[in-house]
């Protein structure tokens, strides 16, 4: 029914368009979930799954006590499911999305003749071209001969029949599970001092690293997890400022938080994960000079932002902007990119910028167009040589608060006591400020 | 046989050059000129450059006003607290590939922290210098200069750079004309009363 018709009948109607990738991860935790029926389960459409429960029955009491137990248990959850046992994927298909139900072994022609032939998963067309012969129902297709209904329709037709009907096999195609990358060990015995949780944790990273190699990965964040004989957990969590698999190298970097845990009567059970993970190609050990320099300073970056801050070890990166605040970035410089894929610097083509920039800082006592005298910081400058005015004008896009106070018309400002200053005026609402210092 | 590969990059000073700082020391700079003479000194020093300031601190390097090449290498560390600043400025004095750490501290080092700074830039054989306030240095620098910017005649940018503490040399001052955008300068010859009269001519 269109959206229109439907507000005609019920015109205080509440809608909400669709969330399909919301869906999609629903379903894919549906899935994850079904898996305590079958071991292969697929996703069927964008609102199905398709389980073989080939060998399976019999754990649940039979095919309909396991419909049953999965209805159930959907339903405690506020899921309203149909859920249909064929021995066929498209006699399940089918029959899963017209009333469900259990097709028993052997009885499939009858089970699923009932259906409308657009169950059989076949295309608009085909099925307004066999309504258009009377052919409606599924067991209408199965008696006729194969040969004139292939010729006529397709073998899209014939395929899919067949394949409800177990004449032509169809597996279910489970797809692959996204690798988990965590480790955990038990321990016998707990264990308190600092260079056993090391030593178990080597023993952890060591898994835990073969397994990124095999998938091609690296991790970004680390967390390991300690539990102890109280059942209180701990955890030392580390980042690293690029992917990385180097077990000895990461180890390093656990020194410090796992010196701070409170290992209390004992820990008996460690877990280490890896919550984020980039892509990480296999790369040629050793290398050359630039290569081992990198290596070094990622591990120096890892090391101050696991102290300091990742957000306070920084790279300047150009940015697209006229206002001096604005004309650059400070990027985290483990998320900034590497220098040599960094694009070089614009020429400067642009008037003399100064070396140090600061929140502008009123020029007190200033005396002349621009000043002869002034004083700043409490500091009195005369004026050498000034040079100027260069207008930049504020952004209008954006409403940045330091700039209300309109036009900035910027000097260069050098004093006869030394400092060469970076003056700007705001003609709009005449005041002079300082807001750098040159070289 | 074990090899040791070098990390370091070389920097571009001799010996004999008076505004070169020894390599693998850490020295002090202050000064309201004291930026513009950390700057220079990056100039001359390839590899990464670290800079460390407080987090409070309200001036940040502008790139478009630095020396060529600077900004492309520079990591800027911003830590909280005075404590995580020196332990910072350690661990970039010992990290192999820093070519050179720039660091401005809020209050006097004590002799200890001194010291520690010393060893971890033997360790590292990274140079490292410290811009400090008035009167703040602390006694464990190899050399400490004050800087200051002063007005020159018409299209110079001159910096009068003094050495005021040296372990093992002897002090200056250099009057210097600097324009920040590379490595190169021009030393200014000051003006200064003979000591002995001038050789007759011929």
């Amino acid at each position: 029914m269109a959206l229109a018709d439907a507000r005609a009948i019920c015109p205080d109607l509440s809608t909400r368009p669709a969330d399909l990738a919301a869906e999609a991860t629903a379903l894919a935790s549906l899935r994850r979930w079904v898996g305590r029926y079958a071991p292969m389960v697929a996703r069927d459409g964008a609102d199905g799954l398709m389980a073989d429960i080939s060998g399976v029955p019999h754990l649940f009491g039979g095919e309909q006590d396991l419909r049953e137990d999965l209805q159930a248990r959907l339903e405690r959850a506020g899921l309203a499911a149909t859920s249909a046992i064929a021995g066929t994927r498209g006699a399940a298909h089918a029959l899963a999305r017209h009333g469900g139900g259990v097709v028993g072994e052997g009885r499939l022609a009858e089970g699923i003749g009932h259906l409308p032939v657009t169950a059989l998963r076949i295309d608009q067309k085909t099925a307004e071209a066999l309504a258009r012969l009377g052919l409606s129902r599924v067991a209408d297709l199965i008696q006729m001969p194969r040969a004139p209904l292939a010729r006529r329709f397709g073998p899209g037709l014939v395929l899919r029949l067949e394949q409800a009907l177990g004449a032509q096999a169809e597996p279910v195609a489970a797809e692959a599970d996204p690798p988990h990358f965590g480790v955990r060990m038990t321990l016998p015995e707990p264990i308190g001092k600092q260079e056993d949780v090391m030593a178990g944790l080597a023993r952890l990273l060591e898994r835990l690293c073969a397994k990124l190699a095999l998938h091609h990965m690296g991790a970004r964040r680390l967390r390991l997890d300690l539990r102890r004989v109280d059942r209180a957990m701990a955890q030392v969590e580390i980042g690293l400022a690029r992917p990385m698999r180097d077990a000895a190298r990461i180890a390093a970097l656990f020194a410090k938080g796992v010196d701070e845990v409170d290992a209390g009567f004992g820990i008996d059970a460690l877990r280490l994960s890896a919550p984020v993970v980039e892509h990480l190609a296999p790369e040629q050990i050793g290398g050359g000079h630039a290569v081992q320099s990198d290596d070094a300073l990622a591990d120096l970056i890892s090391r101050l932002g696991n102290r300091i801050g990742f957000d306070r070890a920084l790279r300047l990166l150009p940015a697209e902007s006229l206002i001096p605040e604005r004309s650059f970035l400070l990027v985290p410089a483990a998320y900034a990119p590497p220098a040599a894929a960094r694009q070089p610097a614009p020429p400067k083509r642009m008037p003399p910028r100064p070396i140090a920039l600061f929140p502008p800082e009123p020029i007190t006592a200033a005396s002349g167009h621009p000043p002869a005298r002034f004083q700043w910081r409490r500091m009195s400058f005369t004026t050498l040589r000034a040079s100027g005015p260069e207008r930049i004008a504020a952004e209008w896009w954006f409403d940045d608060p330091m700039w209300r106070t309109g036009l900035r018309d910027y000097w260069r400002l050098e004093t006869r006591e030394g400092p060469r200053l970076w003056l700007f005026h705001t003609p709009q609402s005449p005041d002079w400020y300082a807001q750098g210092e040159f070289a | 046989m074990t090899m040791r590969l070098d990390l370091k990059p070389r920097p571009q000073t001799s010996p004999d050059d008076p505004l070169g700082l020894r390599p693998r020391r850490v020295h002090e700079a202050e000064g309201l000129g004291r930026r513009a003479f950390a700057l220079f000194q990056a100039t001359r020093h390839p590899g990464p450059l670290v800079w460390i300031l407080p987090a409070h601190s309200p001036a940040r390097p502008l790139p478009a006003g630095l020396p060529d090449g600077v900004s492309e290498r520079l990591l800027l560390l911003t830590p909280q607290s005075e404590t995580d600043l020196l332990w910072a400025v350690e661990e970039c004095l010992r990290a192999a590939p820093v070519g050179f750490v720039i660091a401005e501290p809020e209050k006097p080092l004590s002799l200890t922290a001194g010291r520690r700074l010393q060893l971890a830039a033997e360790a590292g054989r990274t140079p490292g210098l410290l811009l400090i306030r008035q009167d703040a240095g602390s006694n464990a620098t190899e050399t400490r200069w004050a800087c200051k910017a002063v007005a020159g005649h018409q299209d110079s940018t001159l910096h009068q750079w003094s050495r005021i503490k040296n372990k093992t040399g002897t002090l200056g001052t250099w009057t210097v004309n600097w324009h920040g955008a590379s490595a190169a300068f021009d030393m200014v010859s000051t003006a200064a009363e003979r000591h002995q009269p001038a050789d007759p001519p011929g």
